[in-house]
């Protein structure tokens, strides 16, 4: 029995593994750089190997940015935001997945709107605001404004409506639980998944954040890893080992996470535009 | 009692919905009316001069007397163009080569295509600065294999400096246009395919009159999110062209609208001046979302 290789499906392998090596390769190349001594990370041809310059390039990135505390600042910022967008998402969630309430469309509809506007317009007021609260080189102003951000609302709705069963609440409000008990003890533990979506999904954006710990942590020490990593690349000393490191070792917790979760966060990045 | 309880269960959505607009009442709200207000002074971030009416001065100052913002919001429009637009002219085939049967291991795919997407910006912008580096650049050194010519300098050309941006914005949002393309493909009921293989249309032909005009409306929703991102640009070209101190790069070429607002805003402390911008980019994008609209009802007549 002959196979037949149809040249239709060859050609669209070639294609896609072409494009897929386009989106890879700057990653491994990111790893590949971050082990060459700065010295040699340019050459031509470029490098494709890893090298041998490691323990230099972690020696001097320590020693040109605090970055064990940019990386604690990073994380807390994300861990905090996502627990807190977690809580309070899900209690919006579930009152308009659950109750019946007067307006209950129109502030919905509300809700939505305001992720349509752009945040360009209140971002030189909202600065005087931080500088008056005094909350510059706080990691407030990166928590508390986006506590209850619309699109976790939009996403935990969603979830909520089609995930408990109103019998469930009923049952629960005959027993004599009360309406915080209930949100405790039933939507919570059953909105797992939902909350595992919207957890991700808040944690990358938060990790990813560039344009707010750049206005609003102006201070090396108090900032965020994206930003300490582009004060390190403007640097005119710019050591290109150690930033290629850096790159690295904010690129890799979030690669870690996409590996084991790209589909919760492919799912729930695209959930306004595909649902909506 | 049971009136009290009733009453109480009443309340109860509206104070698990009121977090939300508690927080969006002081911080979205409040400051989006303050910089109407603070567009029409005169409005110094430093020091403790009294911000000063002005009427429309800032807004006459942008639109007559600034070189810089047009400048910028032409390039913006470019970006627009070549960045952000043309990510459905490449994701749409994308999304139904992915889709097609003949096609396996499409997570594997997906998941390739949609990773730089969820990478920070500074990571991805410092990467692309070394591999269009003008000596060292893998880019180049792709070229030099086909032409003998001299090699590009990227990132010290108007035209490569846009080249490079665009390029980044293709290959990070693409993967995510592809994924919502995917969805509106697994929507389309397989019967119109049907119909159309009876009256024997070729492949061509049925994704040109099928695939096609069942994607419009979500087409108009990706192009409008495209649109509202693309217009507010800033992070790529203020981290690829080094700051506010360079301002984009040779002749202003990476400088967009968001971009100069920021300056305008956080270098150049003119606080008024920064607020009238960010309401005339407003009113463009509002302008460019009206257009997508009319074009896709246009194409969908």
């Amino acid at each position: 029995m002959a196979i037949k290789i149809k040249p239709q499906k060859v050609l669209s392998y070639l294609f896609l593994g072409l494009m897929a090596f386009i989106f890879a390769y700057p990653f491994y190349n990111v790893f590949v750089l971050a082990t060459w001594p700065s010295s040699q990370v340019l050459s031509f041809p470029p490098r494709f190997f890893f090298g041998a310059g490691l323990m230099e390039n972690w020696q001097q990135l320590f020693a040109r940015i605090p970055i064990g505390k940019n990386f604690y600042n990073s994380l807390g910022i994300a861990l905090l935001s996502t627990g807190s967008v977690l809580f309070f998402c899900t209690m919006a969630g579930y009152a308009f997945a659950k109750f019946e309430f007067r307006f209950k469309a129109q502030l919905y509809a509300f809700v939505i709107a305001t992720m349509a506007i752009p945040g360009f317009l209140n971002i030189i007021p909202f600065y005087k605001m931080m500088v008056a609260f005094k909350w510059v080189n706080t990691w407030l102003p990166l928590i508390v404004p986006g506590m209850a951000g619309a699109f976790g609302i939009f996403l935990m709705t969603q979830f909520l409506e089609n995930s408990i069963p109103a019998e469930l609440l009923d049952a629960a409000r005959i027993d004599g639980l009360g309406e915080f008990g209930i949100l405790i003890r039933i939507v919570f533990p059953l909105s797992k998944p939902g909350l595992a979506v919207l957890g991700i999904v808040t944690f990358v954006g938060s990790w990813n954040n560039f344009t707010g710990p750049l206005i609003l942590l102006p201070r090396i020490d108090s900032t965020t890893l994206p930003v300490a990593l582009s004060v390190l690349n403007s640097r005119v000393d710019n050591n290109l080992g150690a930033l290629m490191l850096g790159n690295a070792l904010t690129l890799l917790p979030l690669m870690l996470i996409f590996l084991f979760f790209s589909k919760q966060i492919i799912s729930g990045l695209t959930a306004g535009a595909v649902k909506g | 009692m049971d009136k009290l309880n009733a009453r109480r269960r009443n309340l109860t959505p509206y104070i698990l919905i009121s977090p939300f607009f508690i927080l969006f009442c002081v911080f979205g709200i409040y400051p989006i009316s303050y910089s109407i207000i603070t567009s029409f002074f005169n409005w110094p971030l430093l020091g403790n001069a009294a911000p000063k009416f002005i009427g429309f001065d800032n807004y006459a100052n942008v639109l007559t007397r600034d070189p810089y913002f047009f400048k910028a919001l032409y390039n913006t429009v470019i970006l627009l163009v070549f960045g952000s637009l043309m990510q459905h002219v490449v994701a749409v085939p994308l999304a139904i080569l992915i889709n097609s049967k003949i096609i396996r291991s499409k997570e594997f795919f997906k998941t390739t295509f949609f990773l730089p997407y969820i990478t920070s910006t500074v990571s991805v912008v410092i990467i692309f600065g070394l591999l269009f580096d003008t000596n060292y650049g893998l880019v180049n050194w792709v070229i030099s294999f086909f032409s003998e010519q001299q090699k590009i300098r990227w990132m010290f050309e108007p035209w490569g400096i846009q080249a490079v941006l665009a390029f980044i914005l293709n290959w990070k949002f693409i993967g995510w246009n592809m994924v919502i393309y995917l969805a509106g493909l697994q929507s389309i009921p397989s019967e119109l395919y049907e119909a159309a293989e009876i009256d024997g249309a070729s492949t061509l032909r049925k994704h040109l009159s099928v695939t096609l005009p069942q994607l419009y409306p979500i087409m108009f929703l990706a192009i409008a999110l495209s649109i509202i991102g693309g217009m507010q640009i800033f992070e790529e070209p203020f981290i690829l062209t080094g700051g506010y101190d360079n301002l984009g790069g040779a002749q202003n070429a990476g400088l967009t609208s968001a971009y100069y607002l920021m300056f305008t805003a956080f270098k150049a402390y003119r606080l008024g001046k920064g607020s009238a911008i960010a309401w005339l980019l407003f009113l463009v994008i509002l302008l460019l979302n009206g257009i997508n609209r009319l074009a896709i009802k246009r194409l969908q007549r």
